[in-house]
């Protein structure tokens, strides 16, 4: 294995479905506008010819800058990047990359796609959330990024609106901590200090 | 950033046998994506690899250097774009409002439909202009790398069930027909008419190795840079502003920007939202 630094800035993909509308809104709320991490947000949602509703309504409660990204957008600290309609988001380098390939496991944005993305382009320092929802989107991805030495949190599914999105990446794959959504925030803030302290 | 190279493959197992593979077949077959955006690529190829049962790309190399079909299959896979016929109703309301205004202006026009897949934007945008009294005084140039999709667009035949949801998008797209007017239900499929068809030139091109073959008025290629990353972008970007006309119009797909490329000056905006913009000079 040959060494390098990963590329800046440092990364946290949320995904989420059933439900989490409202679950996003706590935790983008709760997170200081001085993250010092991009986050890339999955969430299972209609096609639509909607632009930028999501992220309006996210933006509402955050301190964070929230936008709908499009293909090849800088990645920047404190920023949240919701996967548009109809598009597959995944990390690169410096930038995000948007596929308008077929649907994975019926979903396109899917959550599988953006976690197994983070887990070749940043690799042991990759940090994933998998909130409320009712099917198994993540749980593959989540094993990429434990087995590529990467963070996996869950929302506890006893505290879930749906518990089987949580179950099914807690079934999959080996998970860093499983919290209830208040605890969610600070969780990813001591992470992300960790990843960016080396 | 020490060992990230350029494109941003690692030196991982897995990305030195994609770029190993990469080289091989543009060295054999002349196709060349190893400028392509490395995310979607490695999707695309463990797809190709699993589909094909294979544990390795180095397998996947050997068998598409010695098997022509298995590499018309990694084609299909690298080229073809899940699209459906008036995908984003809001860009062709947004073309009626901008852009035809501007084609009527000229007694004949050149459109060309760059990386057309399987033909069905060319034939919403042959329905569009034929509504709009157009279609006569239109050449839509439709141009793919990989004769197999062409082959299938130049049928006119699209698969029945999708017709549900092209009409729903048709009539969403500000249709003022019935959707059924333009097709007939004949060999398991939707055949198209051939009035449609008639303005429409279908022929090969790569937009990676190949240049300019024609000046245009307007050129569309939606959701097809995606799939490239910066530097091919902006050699596509090229290629683009020296096809077109002065005062011309380029389209892209609703998630590009050209913001990210270094040709943001050398358009204005003619509607921001649906990314239609027009040449400065």
């Amino acid at each position: 294995m040959t060494e390098f630094h990963h590329p800046e800035p440092a990364v946290v993909c949320i995904g989420a479905s059933w439900g989490g509308v409202e679950a996003l809104k706590q935790v983008l709320s709760d997170l200081p506008g001085d993250l010092a991490a991009a986050i890339c947000i999955v969430l299972h949602r209609a096609e639509d010819d909607e632009r930028e509703r999501l992220a309006q309504v996210l933006r509402r409660n955050s301190d964070l800058k929230v936008c709908e990204p499009d293909d090849k957008q800088p990645l920047h600290a404190g920023t949240a990047y919701i996967a548009p309609s109809g598009y597959h988001l995944l990390v690169d380098d410096g930038h995000v990359s948007l596929s308008a390939d077929d649907r994975v496991r019926w979903a396109r944005p899917s959550i599988d796609v953006l976690f197994e993305s983070v887990a070749v382009s940043r690799g042991d320092e990759a940090i994933v959330v998998v909130l409320t929802g009712a099917n198994d989107d993540g749980a593959r991805g989540a094993r990429a990024v434990h087995d590529a030495g990467g963070t996996v949190l869950v929302q506890d599914p006893d505290e879930a609106e749906r518990r089987e999105m949580p179950d099914a990446t807690i079934a999959m794959t080996e998970v860093d901590a499983v919290l209830p959504l208040d605890e969610l925030a600070q969780a990813i803030v001591r992470h992300v200090t960790g990843v960016v302290a080396g | 950033m020490s060992a990230t190279d350029p494109g941003g493959w690692r030196d991982s197992l897995e990305d030195i046998e994609a770029g190993v593979l990469l080289e091989a077949i543009h060295r054999h077959y002349g196709f060349d994506f190893r400028e392509y955006s490395p995310a979607s690529m490695r999707r695309r190829l463990a797809k190709r690899r699993e589909d094909e049962g294979l544990a390795t790309l180095s397998q996947l190399q050997d068998l598409v250097l010695h098997d022509e079909t298995a590499m018309e299959r990694l084609l299909l896979d690298l080229s073809i774009n899940v699209t459906s016929m008036f995908r984003d109703p809001g860009f062709y309301r947004a073309f009626r409002t901008h852009v035809v205004p501007l084609l009527r202006t000229y007694p004949y026009f050149r459109i060309w439909d760059a990386g057309c897949s399987t033909g069905e934007e060319a034939y919403s945008l042959a329905i569009l202009l034929h509504e709009e009294g157009l279609l006569e005084r239109a050449r839509i140039y439709a141009t793919d790398m990989n004769d197999a999709v062409l082959e299938r667009a130049r049928s006119g035949i699209f698969p029945l069930e999708q017709m549900k949801e092209h009409t729903a998008n048709y009539v969403r797209a500000g249709g003022t027909a019935a959707f059924s007017d333009y097709y007939l239900a004949r060999y398991g499929g939707a055949l198209f008419h051939r009035y449609l068809s008639e303005q429409i030139v279908f022929a090969r091109h790569n937009l990676v190795t190949d240049g300019a073959f024609n000046e245009f008025h307007v050129v569309i290629c939606r959701n097809v840079m995606i799939y490239f990353d910066a530097n091919l972008q902006a050699r596509v970007h090229g290629l683009f502003h020296d096809s077109l006309v002065r005062r011309g119009v380029l389209a892209l797909g609703a998630k590009e920007n050209l913001r990210f490329t270094p040709f943001e000056d050398r358009y204005e905006d003619l509607d921001r939202t649906w990314r239609i913009y027009r040449r400065r000079t």
